[in-house]
């Protein structure tokens, strides 16, 4: 472990890197167990700095500003900026959104300790947060399973699922890109503390339904089974 | 386990009655997370009142503006209500996941306007009229005494680098150049007193009010 870059986990925490070493503290953070583990308990502490930063309360008016802007956003089929205000910066916001959660998400993918599944794993998970980020983007609801399927420029995709128990021990979950008749595979996936986040390799066709199904380890050429959650048609 | 997606619109749709806001209060901050990843607008609003004000707290501090305090609040609970379904919850805490966000939009606001230069550092707390709880201010006020309590335990140098970064803003090179010092001291300083830090808060948490467990 490069002690000059374990230091840089307090820095990190508490938000005080330039771009550049908190760059270079993010990629070594994807091997660095001891890092994650450190900086993880250093979060926590920054937890309780912010618990003693002020007593001052907010208006009332606030939570209401909150849930209307949320409301704004409900729909089956929305676009992640359907015409709303968008406040400088907010794009921004969501991009750090999406990183700290897939920054805490590395416990998941580093706990077989194996670097280079790590990487492949936060590379992944890396272009789903950029997609997921991406005022652009198109979030399509799913007619079953719970989750979204968020499509953006192009026809990339990350399909996002909740409430999705690990596979049996011998089975793996696979995804689908069904246009019509064709199923094509998008590859398999697990799922880890009852989620997914499940970037699609391939471009998804205007039409066409991202689906999931559950098989034997190792997938199948085309699907064997009903799908477990199927997105609707993009 | 999956639901027909009948079932989940009707949670969804359920109007936000007295009852359901009584039921959301016994679930879990990462229960509460699920639903709002499902687009359960009431659980959001859960969220809010249990990390809000803390939230608020927060951003003012680093801000010093109420209105751009709200600001980076309500930026920060609207990326919550988007990336909801994204958040991993087996080693963090959600309301530490929410905090990081709000500071991290509190820290980029003040470093692009150059807002608190002139701010005093020192603890300038004002008490806010407030309608939350007798209950919920009173934990908030014995937490408020046991951090600052750990905080003055800490040696100078190594409370003022935490200080000026976490409260003002400041990044590590910033502050060497502003007490003239190698960034490698800085850094140094940073690290050994968040570790410090982190071994008083513990010592203080065997009544269980604060807990580095991480919940669930």
């Amino acid at each position: 472990m490069d002690a000059e870059l374990h230091e840089l986990s307090a820095g990190f925490a508490l938000d005080a890197l330039e771009p550049e070493q908190r760059d270079a503290f993010e990629r070594h953070l994807a091997g660095c167990p001891e890092c994650q583990e450190e900086l993880a308990s250093f979060w926590e502490v920054a937890g309780a700095l912010a618990v003693a930063a002020d007593s001052a309360a907010p208006s009332p008016e606030l939570r209401d500003r909150i849930l209307a802007d949320a409301r704004g956003e409900k729909q089956t089929v929305v676009s992640l900026d359907s015409g709303r205000r968008v406040s400088p910066g907010l794009a921004a916001v969501t991009a750090v959104a999406a990183a700290v959660a897939i920054g805490l998400g590395i416990y998941a993918v580093s706990l077989n300790n194996d670097l280079d599944s790590t990487r492949l794993a936060l590379s992944a998970q890396g272009s789903a947060a950029a997609l997921l980020a991406d005022s652009s983007a198109t979030s399509v609801a799913l007619q079953s399973g719970t989750g979204r399927l968020v499509v953006g420029d192009g026809g990339a995709a990350v399909l996002v699922l909740n409430d999705l128990p690990a596979a049996p021990s011998g089975k793996t979950y696979q995804a689908w890109i069904v246009d019509g008749e064709m199923s094509v595979s998008a590859g398999t996936f697990t799922s880890t503390n009852d989620q997914a986040v499940v970037p699609i390799p391939q471009a998804v066709p205007d039409g066409a339904v991202v689906a999931v199904t559950i098989e034997q380890s190792g997938g199948a050429s085309s699907p064997t089974l009903p799908p477990l959650a199927a997105s609707e048609p993009v | 386990m999956f639901f027909p997606s009948s079932a989940v619109v009707a949670l969804v749709d359920t109007p936000v009655t007295w009852s359901m806001r009584k039921h959301l209060a016994h679930l879990s901050d990462e229960a509460l997370v699920a639903l709002v990843a499902r687009g359960d607008d009431s659980a959001l609003a859960e969220l809010y009142d249990r990390v809000g004000r803390v939230a608020y707290g927060l951003a003012f501090r680093v801000l010093r503006d109420d209105r751009l305090a709200e600001d980076a609040v309500q930026d920060a609970f609207l990326a919550v209500w988007r990336t909801a379904a994204a958040f991993r919850a087996e080693r963090a805490k959600v309301s530490t996941w929410i905090l990081t966000l709000v500071h991290r939009r509190a820290v980029d606001v003040v470093r692009r306007e150059e807002r608190r230069r002139a701010e005093p550092l020192d603890d300038t707390t004002r008490v806010a009229a407030t309608s939350e709880s007798a209950e919920d201010a009173a934990w908030l006020g014995f937490e408020r005494d046991r951090v600052k309590e750990a905080l003055r335990q800490l040696p100078d140098a190594q409370r003022e680098a935490i200080e000026l970064a976490y409260y003002g803003g400041y990044s590590q090179s910033e502050l060497a150049e502003r007490l003239g010092l190698p960034l490698g001291t800085i850094k140094s300083r940073m690290f050994a007193g968040l570790a410090r830090l982190r071994e008083l808060l513990d010592d203080g948490a065997e009544e269980g009010s604060w807990t580095l467990n991480f919940t669930n």
